[in-house]
């Protein structure tokens, strides 16, 4: 676009040369012509100002010279003579050099253009003109000073400042868009209604402001008005240098340094031992309005210390996540060889071993808390985005939905709540789609018009329960049965408690929506959502009342990075399960094995347990102890055992992924290493039991 | 409604310019060649600024600034000026004559934009 502005300069400028030549040799006959000496000055002051507006910043300094000259003879101060005349017109040719190699052609001959300035500034008998580059550059905003200081602005603008086209209250937005602002409009000096002129401005303004932007973008605001007002600028506090805790001045030391009283009606004053304010009014020493406006800037500078106070707590540092993952590993590492440390010191009885042991394993603790802490943030974030997303979402379905949120300071691990995301949108969008009814649906069952979706987040235990409830239709238990016979996920007779029915809807390839909108998808969601909650080794849930909605309750670890796990052992090798899902242990024996006739039940209670021999599923070679272990685990609403050889106890567990080429192993999610610097590997026991079934059918 | 702002200069180039800029930034410009077509053509329309160079033929930039503030219909609008840094005592009388504000050539649009925004809020 600048290139059609600099073209167009240059076509003027021919015109402008042209016309200058002529004048010029006008001149030559008549040098005492007003009109064409103001003429050639114009045109140089044309080409010198919007040449280096345009880029031709050689150009402007040279017609500067000329312009000057042309300047004094304006003003009478010089004569035109031949000498000049022949001077001027060989700049006129150099401008037009100029213009020509401006394009890549011959270009001006810089020495040519020397002896030309050199000749006009001799003809101006006086000094090297000011260099010529330092006024022509346009003035740069200075960077901005990044400390915060208060001011005090008093701006009393004349009376007549309205016909100057200047509008006072312009100005104040200005400043208050410099940084925080109070003002206060004084107009004690307003005369009655009778006298007013209505063109006359009769209000002054007190302006505390806090800015970062420095004294000067403070005068700048004024910049057009400064001969037009009465101004003061002060600096009455830097908020950088003061400790917020200290008072700020007191009422009448304000005033004082307005100069609004003086020190010995302060004092006066004082002495009465009352509230400053009251008693300066009452005595007639200021106005009201002046104890007002003082009193403004207390509160003012009170209020900006106490933000900056909370800015202060709120101080934090950005830290690439990467590092934090290091930190963490590096703590897991830590933790397990202080482990090493507790078991070898326990193993020597040297009691000074010992204490430093226990030492090492309570800091080891507190270290393994904080570094974890380090990656919690508020689960807020993410609830802020769905709003939006209901939002939207609402608006395009034609449905009218309010979303209220609890809970958003609740933390979670960084990478949770990232995984977190997708599931949460995704059953956002189910309650949205099949959930909330069409507003006048709502109206008819005689509920408000506003569907509502409740998104709440609360700790409990270890992890954190996040549960997303609508007030729509909620499930229809038959149209889900139907559905899931139809889809041949159950058969026509199976008998399901509500919690089967329900989780139904989680089943693959499961959808009870009539129609497919791009929001709930193509029934392939649930079973996502599912599976990803449960790779953040959590659980869904649902529950629905018929006509009042529906509530759906996802229980998520509090962090991935370490978890509270059973440590059991198969022949010599060690393995984890996760302390969460673990429901009791039980003795299995010989006998027991011989009476199920092979198939793998258990019976505790007097109800059946089925369960999975791990020894047998791992391939692990060697003798069967005569009494091997059960322990029992809840998956999905089922009870199911695993059987190891040994069960040793609890173990806080730091995960350690397993590296690449075991990504794809069945049944494990992970490693840990154990005090004594061996490997246990954790088990995945919803796969486990996902892959058992699948072998079976 | 789109403010109206008149920009009165004898350069082509710098109405070219400043036109396009404020046209850009969303006002209604009117282009006048010199003060006297500026002051004609403010006595038909009303517009809600005024820009004007000091330097013109005809009628200068202080002759059209008086002129203007006589006009009841601009007696409060703001009224800049374009001068150039040699023009200290031009500014001096541009400002006596009623001008609000003034820009000094040469200058980027951005700073043009600015000052219109200060002075029009």
């Amino acid at each position: 676009m600048i290139d059609v502005h600099r073209q167009a300069f240059k076509e003027e400028a021919y015109e402008l040369l042209s016309e200058l030549e002529s004048s010029l040799l006008e001149l030559e006959e008549r040098p005492d012509d007003i009109d064409l000496i103001g003429r050639v000055f114009r045109a140089m002051h044309t080409i010198k100002g919007s040449g280096s507006m345009f880029g031709f910043d050689d150009i402007a300094h040279f017609t500067h010279e000329v312009e000057t000259i042309f300047d004094m003879v304006r003003n009478g101060k010089l004569q035109v003579t031949t000498t000049l005349v022949n001077l001027t017109l060989a700049a006129r040719d150099q401008i037009k050099a100029m213009l020509d190699g401006s394009d890549g052609g011959g270009g001006a001959d810089l020495e040519e253009s020397g002896r030309i300035i050199a000749g006009l500034r001799a003809l101006a008998a006086r000094e090297p003109a000011p260099d010529a580059a330092e006024v022509s550059e346009p003035e740069e905003a200075k960077p901005a000073a990044s400390e915060r200081v208060t001011y005090r602005i008093r701006f009393v603008p004349s009376r007549e400042i309205f016909s100057c086209g200047s509008n006072p209250l312009n100005l104040l937005a200005e400043l208050r868009d410099l940084g925080i602002c109070s003002v206060v409009a004084q107009n004690a000096c307003a005369p009655s209604l009778e006298e007013i002129d209505p063109e006359a401005c009769y209000v002054h303004w007190d302006v505390i402001l806090t800015t970062d932007q420095g004294l000067n973008a403070i005068k700048d605001v004024f910049i057009f008005v400064e001969d037009d007002c009465e101004l003061s600028i002060e600096a009455v506090a830097q908020h950088d240098e003061l400790s917020a805790d200290e008072g700020y001045k007191k009422l009448g030391e304000i005033l004082l340094e307005r100069g609004d009283i003086s020190a010995d009606e302060m004092r006066e004053v004082l002495s009465k031992q009352k509230r400053f304010g009251e008693l300066a009014v009452s005595s007639g020493i200021v106005t009201e309005i002046k104890v007002e406006s003082a009193l403004v800037e207390q509160r003012h500078v009170q209020a900006v210390r106490q933000e900056k106070q909370t800015a202060d707590a709120g101080n934090s540092i950005r830290v690439p996540a990467e590092r934090l993952d290091v930190l963490v590993n590096l703590v897991g590492e830590l933790v397990t060889v202080q482990a090493r440390l507790s078991q070898t010191a326990a193993g020597r009885g040297d009691l000074e071993l010992s204490n430093i042991a226990e030492e090492v394993e309570r800091l080891t603790g507190e270290l393994r808390d904080s570094a974890l802490n380090i990656r919690m943030l508020p689960i807020g974030s993410t609830f802020s985005k769905f709003k939006r997303l209901v939002r939207d979402l609402s608006g395009e379905l034609g449905k009218e939905i309010e979303m209220t949120t609890d809970g958003a300071e609740t933390e979670l691990d960084k990478t949770v709540i990232e995984k977190l995301n997708d599931p949460l949108v995704h059953l956002i969008r189910n309650s949205i789609d099949h959930g909330i009814e069409l507003p006048e649906a709502r109206e008819a069952a005689g509920k408000p018009r506003y569907g509502t979706v409740h998104l709440a987040a609360v700790h409990s235990g270890d992890s954190v329960l996040i549960t997303i409830k609508d007030d729509g239709a909620g499930l229809d238990k038959e149209a889900i049965r139907t559905k899931a016979i139809e889809k041949g996920i159950i058969t026509a007779t199976a008998e399901l408690s509500e919690k089967e029915l329900f989780g139904l809807i989680f089943a693959p390839g499961f959808s009870t929506a009539k129609t497919i909108s791009s929001i709930s998808g193509r029934g392939v969601g649930m079973d996502v959502v599912k599976r990803a909650i449960e790779a953040l080794r959590g659980t869904i849930e649902i529950a629905s009342v018929r006509g009042e909605g529906t509530r759906i309750m996802v229980r998520i670890p509090l962090t991935l990075a370490i978890i509270e796990s059973l440590l059991v052992k198969i022949g010599s090798d060690f393995f984890m399960l996760p302390l969460s899902l673990v429901d009791e242990c039980i003795e299995l024996t010989r006998q027991d094995v011989a009476r199920s006739n092979g198939r793998n039940l258990a019976n505790v209670r007097d109800h059946l347990v089925p369960y999975i021999p791990l020894r047998e599923r791992f391939m692990i070679k060697g003798e069967v102890p005569d009494i091997e272990q059960i322990v029992i685990t809840e998956v999905n609403g089922a009870r199911i055992g695993f059987v190891v050889d040994q069960v040793i106890g609890e173990h806080q567990t730091v995960i350690k992924s397993l590296g690449r080429a075991y990504r794809n192993v069945e049944g494990i999610s992970g490693a840990t290493i154990l005090g004594d610097g061996s490997v246990a590997l954790i088990l995945d026991v919803p796969q486990l039991v996902q892959s058992v079934e699948a072998e079976a059918a | 409604m789109a403010k109206i702002i008149m920009t009165a200069d004898d350069s082509a180039s710098v109405r070219q310019m400043v036109s396009f800029t404020l046209k850009q930034g969303g006002y209604e410009v009117v282009e006048a060649v010199d003060g006297k077509d500026a002051l004609q053509k403010l006595g038909g329309c009303k517009v809600d600024m005024l820009i004007t160079d000091l330097n013109m033929p005809n009628l200068d930039g202080i002759g059209l600034i008086k002129g203007a503030r006589a006009l009841p219909s601009c007696k409060f609008i703001p009224i800049v000026m374009l001068t150039t840094e040699s023009q200290d005592s031009r500014k001096q009388e541009g400002k006596a004559a009623g001008a609000t504000g003034w820009i000094v050539k040469p200058f980027k649009p951005e700073q043009l934009m600015a000052v219109v925004k200060k002075v029009l809020g």
